[in-house]
Order: C-alpha cells, then structure tokens, then sequence
C-alpha cells in the first residue's frame, strides 16, 4: 500500500482550471503530482524523469492545438516502452487509440474527460495504468466494436457484453460483478469467445485485453 | 481507319490537313461565306430603313418603318448569331430590352435606347459593306477561273493562256486564305453582337469569383472559431463543473465547508458556460479534421463507420480549410450512404491531390441504384460548386456504387 501512495504523477493540460482541478483530484487521492505542465515541450521534458509513475496528458496541447499531447506521449512510449499514459480528451477518437494501442504494451488508457468527474472510477482508471493495465473510454469500445459487427454476429449477447466490458480495460472480476455474474462464467465466456473469433488463448487479463483490443483494431 | 464525325454545314472551323477533307472543309467554309455575302442585299434594305425610320418618326411615318425593320434587322441578326456562333464553337447570347408589354408606338421610343438594338444596327451595316467584302471574296476566287476556262477552250490564244493561269493563282489564295477570312468574319461579328457585353460579364465573373473566394475562406474562419470557443469555454467550465462536484461529493463527510464552496464555484461555473453557449451560434467542425486534415479524418471516419472502408490516399497533405471541409464532409455523406442504404460489405475511399484538383472516389459493393437527386447528395454537389468543384455519381442496379468528387485545389 505505501508505494501505491507514493505514485508520482505528471499532468500535462493547458485548460489552467482543469490543471488545477486533475492535480487537486489526484492529490486528494494521495498521488504525488511532480510536474502540472501546460504545453507539450514541457511534457516532453517532465516525461524524462526516471521516476514517473504515470503520465495524465490531454490529447490538444499548445503550440497548435492539435494532438501534440498524444504525439508526446507516444513519443515518450518509444524511448521507455511501457511508460503508463492516460490521454484525456473532450472527444475521442477511435483512430488516436489504434495509434496509441500501436505498440501492444499496454499500460495505456484513453478516456472522454467527462469521465473525470465520477472521481473514484477515473482515479481506479489511473492505477490501472499505472499498474500497466489499458483502460478505454466505453464510447472508443463501443465504435470499435460496431464497425465489426458482423464477425460479432457469431457471438451471443451475453459474449459480447463480456468483450465490451473486456476491451474497456475491465478484469474479470469487474465484469463479473457488473454482469451480475461469477468470476467463472465470465472465464467461460471469455474462452468461448477467444475460440469463436480465432484469438490466441492467454492466461493474465491485460494479455486478453490487448488481444481483444488488436482483434477489434486490425482491417 | 478513325472514325470522324460528320462534316456538318454549320461546325466549327477546323484545321485540317490537304486531303479529301480539307477540300471539302474549304467548300463548306465557301457555301457559308456565299451565305453571308448573300445577306448583303437584305441588310441594306434593312439598314437603310432603320436608319431613315429615325429622322422620319419627326413625321410620324418612321414608327411604323421602324416596326418592321428593327424586327427585321433582330431576325437577321439572330441568323448572323447562329451561324457565326456556330463557326466559332460559342454562343452568342441576344439581350433585348424586353418592350412586349408595351404600346405599338412607346417600343421604337424604348428601342432607341437600347443597346442591343443598335448592335443590330451595327451588324446589318457591317453585313452590307466589310463583312460583305471578307464574305465575297472566297466564293469568287472559287469560280472566278470557270469563265476562264470557257474561254481557253472556245480560244486558246495567250490572252485566255493568262486569265486561266491567274484563276489557277486565284484558287490557290483561295484554298490558303478560306478559313481564316471566315473566321475573321465570324469573330468580327461575335464582337458586334456581343463584345463588350462578353467583356462586361467578364468583368462580373472576376469580382463575383473573388467575393466568393472571400466568402468561402470566411465560413472556414468562421467554424473553426466556433469548435475553439466550444473547446476553450464551454466545454472546459462543464469539464471544471464536473471535476469540482465530483471532488465535493468526496469531500462532503470529511470537510463539508469546504465541499459547499466546490459546489458554489461548480454553479457560477455553469451559468458561465451557458453564457458560452449562448454566444456559439452554430456548426461543429470535425477536431480530428482540425488536427490531422483530410487525410486523417477520413482515416478516422473510416475507423469510425460499422462497415470495413479501405482508404489509399496519394498526395492529400494539408489543404485550405474550406476545401478540407467541404471534401471531409462530402466524403462523409457517401460514406454514410453506402452504409445506410447499399447492404454493402465493404466500401473504400481513394484521394489523389496531383498539385492542380483533388480528386476523391468512394466506391461500395452494395446493391447500387443510388439517386444523385437525393437530397444528400444534391447537397454536397451544392456544397462543393462553391469550389467548382463536382460530382458524378456512377450507380447502376445491382451495383457497385461509385462517386467521383472533383474539386479544384492549386497548391
């Protein structure tokens, strides 16, 4: 528990009332917030820090306001492989997750900044990433998964309610409990399912995650 | 052997080797200069009663002098029109004042004062002198040497020798100089009938293009300040409002003063936005449209439509705003479409910018019959003329659908 609390945090967002509001959240919450940057050179730098636990990063960062942010971080993914990020967004899109689940290492997530404000999900959201889970808004999931919907025809509805909940970053016990179903089931569903679309079995949760994640990715 | 079109009477001049058709090109050219030359004699009458009707109105006579010649001198000119428009590949447009509610006696008071009218004038005069002389000049170099020709052989002295020499020398400046004096004829009256109208709408396309130039950079500005002040005001405060509930809700046992002002700045936060809200007026602009471009929003659309969309875009780097616009949402409608109504399975989207037009192609394979009517598509063909840009629609029963947008883009 006490190196859970010392998780050093960068926040990188120009919007200074959300700056303030995410460092606030998140120090409430017994994070420690080293670097609240405003723009992406300053990200760049406060991501060399060897100690970073996790990266909070808005995707549209000053000079041009576009997707600076994101190019950061999956810039900084590339010299340190695995680096947990959280990009946050006032929209999302599903072509900026595909770029940032590129690399298949997890410890991503990518989340409508909406989501800040039911505090303990975003915070839950957080440790996940920094405990190298992947955590995707539901809207990304649910785009991804419509545009393959007929692959999914083969699928029951309760098999894919578990690939929803799944490709949102959710371990087995959270879908249980959000499914009103055991741990079992969920593991026999998801087995099923795996079978079903021609996916390689895999025995830890964020190894399934990111299968089911590149599966709803590719073509 | 190519297959040509038919020699029509009333085409084009053309340039053409000395063949067979060369020949008959020159013999065509001669008949309608015939033609022209033989309007001589009618637009002299014609000429010399509007002319005369003018000084003769003072007497009264010249009202109805005018009411047949000036119709006359149209209905003359309207020939002149057709058959010069018709050698130069153009139209010449009429634009009379229109005088058919009025009086029998207040239309040639209104025609006096009407410009068209006067280039009448001015083409039946120039039909009974100079048009007359460039007119003439090839179908009597045609059968000057006939005559010539009686003579040599009713007696083949030196003198008939030298007429039917000059005749030969006659056909050959005949054959040289044929279409070009037609021509010149053609072009001349083209500039009687309609120069300076031609040049007056000239003048209106240049200042219309370039308003329109503005307008359309303007609408561009104008969403794009739109989706900042959306990101920037009131999405940011609702954000703010969010973050601040949600951190008095978890405050709200342990420090409640605390938890009551986080809630107090959350509601003046919201009535900010509102006001935000209020002062956008209108229209989104795709973000990833801002931050990527073309290409990347169409990648993004791609990604984002229940149906597999391959995307090949060749040369689509950043464009001017409102061609990005227009393109993306262009491209967007056919992309919903395929997905809406054509059962496709799979759809694609191809882009070239070759550094002049954007050219872009989204193709499905679903069961066609797509109406270019149709109120959606009606729109982006509306949407992209305001580039001069097009659309065509290739769609027949059964598929597969194609629609081609094209839309002029120099870099």
């Amino acid at each position: 528990m006490s190196d859970l609390a010392r998780l050093r945090a960068v926040v990188a967002e120009d919007q200074a009332l959300l700056r303030v509001g995410l460092t606030r959240i998140l120090e409430a919450d017994g994070i420690a917030v080293v670097d609240a940057v405003k723009d992406a050179a300053a990200l760049a730098t406060a991501l060399t820090a060897d100690d970073i636990g996790v990266a909070v990063v808005d995707v549209r960062l000053p000079p041009t306001h576009a997707t600076e942010g994101l190019e950061a971080a999956i810039a900084a993914r590339a010299v340190r492989p695995g680096l947990p990020v959280l990009v946050l967004s006032q929209w999302v899109e599903p072509l900026y997750a595909r770029e940032l689940l590129a690399s298949g290492e997890g410890a991503v997530g990518y989340l409508l900044k909406d989501r800040v404000a039911d505090v303990d999900a975003f915070l839950g959201a957080v440790r996940q990433v920094a405990g190298g889970g992947t955590v995707l808004d539901p809207e990304v999931v649910a785009a991804l998964v419509s545009r393959r919907v007929r692959p999914l025809d083969r699928l029951t509805s309760r098999e894919r309610d578990v690939l929803t909940l799944m490709a949102e970053g959710r371990s087995n016990a959270a879908v249980a409990d959000r499914l009103s179903i055991t741990e079992k089931a969920v593991g026999k569903h998801i087995n099923n399912m795996f079978a079903k679309l021609d996916l390689p079995p895999a025995a830890d949760d964020n190894r399934r995650v990111l299968a089911v994640l590149a599966w709803l990715n590719a073509g | 052997m190519t297959a040509r079109p038919p020699t029509r009477l009333l085409g084009p001049v053309a340039r053409v080797e000395p063949t067979t058709r060369a020949l008959n090109e020159r013999l065509r050219l001669t008949v309608v200069s015939t033609g022209y030359a033989l309007s001589a004699a009618p637009a002299l009458a014609v000429g010399i009663a509007v002319v005369l009707s003018v000084p003769l109105a003072l007497i009264g006579v010249g009202f109805p002098v005018a009411l047949v010649a000036v119709p006359s001198a149209a209905a003359l000119a309207g020939v002149h029109r057709r058959v010069s428009g018709a050698l130069l590949d153009d139209e010449i447009p009429a634009a009379y004042a229109d005088t058919s509610n009025r009086g029998l006696l207040a239309r040639p008071v209104r025609w006096l004062r009407d410009g068209a009218r006067w280039r009448d004038v001015a083409l039946v005069w120039f039909s009974a002198t100079g048009g007359l002389a460039l007119s003439a000049l090839s179908p009597l170099l045609l059968v000057a040497p006939v005559p010539y020709l009686v003579w040599f052989v009713v007696d083949p002295g030196w003198p008939g020798t030298l007429l039917l020499g000059a005749g030969g020398l006659g056909l050959l400046v005949w054959w040289i100089t044929t279409p070009a004096l037609t021509r010149a004829r053609a072009v001349a009256e083209r500039a009687i009938l309609g120069g300076s109208r031609l040049a007056e709408l000239a003048r209106r396309v240049e200042r219309v293009t370039a308003s329109r130039d503005e307008t359309r950079d303007l609408s561009a500005a104008e969403i794009r300040r739109i989706e900042r002040d959306l990101h920037d005001g009131a999405q940011a405060r609702m954000a703010a409002v969010g973050m601040s509930v949600g951190l008095a809700g978890k405050l709200l046992r342990r420090d409640p003063d605390a938890a009551a002002d986080l809630l107090e700045e959350a509601r003046r936060t919201t009535l900010d936005a509102l006001e935000d809200l209020r002062s956008v007026v209108r229209g989104i602009h795709p973000p990833v449209l801002a931050d990527r471009g073309l290409g990347g929003a169409i990648e993004a659309l791609a990604l984002a439509v229940p149906l597999p969309v391959a995307v090949s875009l060749t040369g689509i780097g950043r464009l001017p705003a409102p061609v990005e616009s227009a393109a993306y949402f262009a491209v967007a409608e056919c992309v919903a479409n395929a997905v809406k109504h054509s059962a496709a399975t799979r759809a694609c989207v191809r882009g070239v910018h070759d550094g002049t037009r954007v050219r872009l192609t989204v193709g499905d394979d679903g069961r066609g019959g797509a109406d270019a009517t149709g109120s959606g598509l009606v729109g982006v063909a509306r949407r992209l003329a305001a580039f001069d840009g097009s659309l065509a629609v290739d769609s027949p029963p059964g598929g597969p659908t194609i629609v081609t947008l094209d839309i002029p883009c120099p870099t």
